[in-house]
């Protein structure tokens, strides 16, 4: 015992001496940084649409920034503060090159994160990894942004449409193995990401769809496609709709008197957006699935995380809407992109936050659902692969059953 | 009442721009061609870059004002010609391989003819009511560029990445700065041509259409061949604007091309000056930086900033830059005098 305590005297003695006598620092504790990080700031990039169409989706951006505000007012990562740099790109791809471009070449920030949208991450993608910047947590739920081989740069963040798909797929061969599935899909990537990701979920099994149903966001009413679906035969209803779609099925299914098994998109589960027009007595009994708690659920008061992130609104974001799902989506994004620059250490390097961000493991969020954890590897660029089914009941939402994997075979 | 007193009654819509007045003096050209010519040598890439979308997005705002200010036709449509222009260039660069000098005159050429066959039914309309039929066509554009039997080669929603092009011949300077110069020399060729245009036989026509319809038929200008004309030309070289848009921005997508678009280049047009093709960059520098400006200054309320220094242009000088031009020539004028 003596001599091991001798030996450590030793050892610091040593390493005391090499200090005072000025040589340079040991490897081990070296720093290393890219553009955009130094001993006292770290300065991280961001899109959003806070004008045009999409400019509902700005509070996710907003309350980024206040989560990011809260870090520095607590001492920042490491010491070092984070400087958020967000820009507006109005939805528009062009302009979104533009601001990615000013923010890696002009403003030289270590990495973008967070940014919104299908087409206009698409359109930095390439750039971004030929510049080899990394472009983290993708707000967007295309199932591309999980593709590590040919783009080790960019990497999502929530569940693809693709694994809600699976997981419904799931739910219905253990819960109606003999179950025939109609499935009304919007025609467009969103509602064809879905499909696919429904009838890989299916496996074999994928004869079970008695009947695939598009329709175009430009056709006025869905009614038709419904009735189709009726009268195929069909006692599981798969609605692959958006908002709007989504109440006129629910509507027309009623008229009908049809009683399906009905699924409904995660997208299309706001109460007063989607079922309360549609008619909450009529909706009673759909199922959907999710992977964060719903704000406005008096159930979550008494949760931790969940008092964290009332906490959090009171203090450093008050205009913000506790209600507004886009609030809890950006402050568990902004939490894991926190987590991943704290793994990072003193290597801040573009390098190492690709490498860290792609071995977090079994992080959990406080505005995720109990149990749902992120998990990312250097083959899987997907953080979130699960949710929780969930029933409507009442005025809301009632989660149920485990929480599910989205992967195959599991 | 009939037709034509209807026509001869009507507040000309545009202010009778005399064609001298179109275009820049020798001296000044010379200026700005070298200052153009200069500027990439020192900036970053990412200046390059924008002064590349300046060149491209002038070119779109001068091809309306060959339409409004030249014939004095109205058009909210000019996403969709840009929109085709953009796609026929990408399409044929990605699915076909086609070298990307090749693609801009073919896109160039389409959109002229898209232009000049949607010339003929917007005939029958004037003011207002053609910039509402402009108007559908570019709400209609992004939903065709969807389509599913045109998905193979749009790419759909997702849209399509474009190759950038490295510079030929192995000449040292970067992608984005030979692009630039290759931008500039089409920009230039294009705008001597425009300017050449104007001051021809069939720019007096489009001017006559313009200032009086019914006393430019009687001199015996066929005015329905050169309003559909003026329409062919002003889609053919937004087209080659969408065309090098699609190379500098590596990529298309539907939602690149909305109604904010044509909406952009018309503010330009005004802010640069109906009428006076030099503005039309002028204009083209306007809505690319004041809403970076803007968004600066509050980004909740960048529109409303925006809004307030539009407003403040248009109260302050109505005809755009051509205005600032003319008053600076005049202060030149008289310290010359003294």
């Amino acid at each position: 015992m003596t001599a091991v305590r001798f030996q450590v005297a030793a050892v610091l003695a040593a390493f005391a001496l090499c200090t005072a006598m000025g040589s340079p620092a040991p490897a081990l504790a070296q720093k290393k940084y890219d553009s955009g990080a130094s001993d006292t700031e770290i300065k991280i990039g961001n899109i959003m649409p806070y004008s045009g169409p999409a400019s509902a989706y700005a509070a996710i951006g907003k309350a980024e920034e206040a989560y990011f505000n809260k870090i520095n007012a607590e001492g920042g990562i490491g010491g070092r503060k984070i400087k958020f740099i967000s820009y507006d790109d109005g939805y528009s791809p062009p302009k979104t090159v533009e601001q990615a471009r000013k923010l890696v070449e002009s403003d030289g920030v270590l990495l973008i994160f967070g940014s919104l949208g299908t087409s206009t991450n698409g359109a930095i993608r390439k750039y971004m990894n030929e510049k080899k910047v990394p472009q983290l947590f993708v707000a967007s739920g295309a199932s591309k942004w999980n593709d590590p081989k040919q783009y080790p740069w960019t990497m999502g963040w929530q569940p693809s449409y693709a694994s809600e798909a699976r997981i419904y797929a799931k739910y219905i061969m253990k819960e109606k193995p003999d179950g025939k599935i109609g499935v009304l899909y919007q025609n467009d990537d969103f509602g064809k990401d879905y499909l696919k990701g429904l009838k890989d979920g299916l496996g074999p099994k994928a004869s079970m769809i008695v009947l695939e149903d598009g329709y175009d966001t430009s056709e006025p009413a869905i009614d038709e496609h419904v009735v189709k679906l009726k009268a195929a035969g069909a006692d599981v209803f798969i609605s692959i709709t958006t908002p709007k779609f989504s109440a006129q099925a629910i509507k027309k299914a009623a008229e009908i008197g049809w009683h399906p098994v009905h699924i409904i998109s995660n997208v299309s589960t706001s109460v007063s957006g989607v079922l309360e027009p549609a008619g909450l007595e009529i909706s009673q009994g759909i199922l959907s699935a999710s992977y964060t708690k719903d704000g406005s659920d008096p159930q979550w008061n008494a949760d931790d995380g969940m008092k964290k992130f009332y906490n959090f609104i009171a203090q450093y974001d008050p205009k913000a809407n506790k209600l507004d799902a886009a609030v809890v989506f950006g402050y568990a994004a902004a939490q894991t992109m926190v987590k991943v620059l704290q793994m990072c250490g003193d290597d801040l390097t573009r390098d190492n936050v690709m490498k860290q961000a792609a071995s977090l493991k079994d992080f959990e969020p406080d505005t995720l659902l109990p149990g749902i954890k992120i998990n990312t590897t250097a083959d899987n660029f997907a953080p979130i692969e699960q949710l929780q089914m969930m029933r409507f009941k009442g005025k809301k939402w009632e989660p149920f059953g485990d929480i599910i994997s989205s992967e195959l075979g599991h | 009442m009939s037709t034509a007193e209807d026509v001869v009654t009507e507040a000309p819509a545009i202010e009778a721009v005399p064609k001298r007045a179109m275009t820049l003096g020798t001296g000044t050209s010379v200026v700005v061609l070298l200052l153009l010519l200069a500027v990439p040598l020192f900036a970053k890439n990412f200046i390059i870059f924008q002064l590349t979308q300046l060149l491209y997005l002038g070119l779109a705002v001068l091809a309306l004002n060959i339409l409004t200010g030249g014939s004095g036709q109205f058009s909210l449509g000019q996403s969709a010609f840009y929109a085709v222009g953009a796609y026929v260039t990408a399409v044929m660069m990605e699915a076909f391989n086609i070298n990307y000098v090749l693609c801009l005159p073919i896109a160039g050429v389409l959109c002229f003819g898209f232009g000049f066959l949607f010339g003929q039914p917007a005939l029958r309309l004037s003011g207002v009511y053609l910039a509402l039929a402009t108007f559908a066509l570019a709400t209609a554009m992004p939903q065709l560029l969807k389509l599913n039997f045109l998905e193979h080669w749009t790419g759909g929603v997702q849209g399509l990445v474009v190759t950038k092009p490295d510079a030929p011949f192995g000449l040292p300077m970067s992608q984005d700065m030979w692009l630039y110069y290759f931008t500039l020399a089409i920009v230039l060729a294009i705008y001597i041509f425009s300017v050449n245009l104007l001051r021809s036989r069939s720019g007096r026509a489009f001017m006559a259409i313009r200032d009086n319809e019914i006393a430019a038929s009687a001199m015996g200008v066929n005015v329905a061949l050169y309003k559909t004309l003026a329409f062919g030309v002003s889609a053919g070289i937004t087209g080659v604007a969408g065309g090098l848009s699609a190379i500098a921005v590596q990529f298309v997508a539907p939602d690149s091309f909305t109604i904010t678009l044509s909406i952009q280049l018309f503010l330009g047009m005004v802010v640069g000056g109906v009428g006076w093709l030099p503005g039309s960059i002028v204009g083209a520098a306007f809505i690319i930086f004041v809403p970076n400006i803007a968004e600066g200054i509050s980004k909740g309320l960048s529109g409303a900033v925006f809004g307030v220094l539009l407003f403040f242009v248009i109260y302050l000088v109505p005809h755009g830059a051509r205005q600032v031009a003319i008053m600076g020539q005049q202060l030149v004028g008289r310290l010359k005098k003294n």
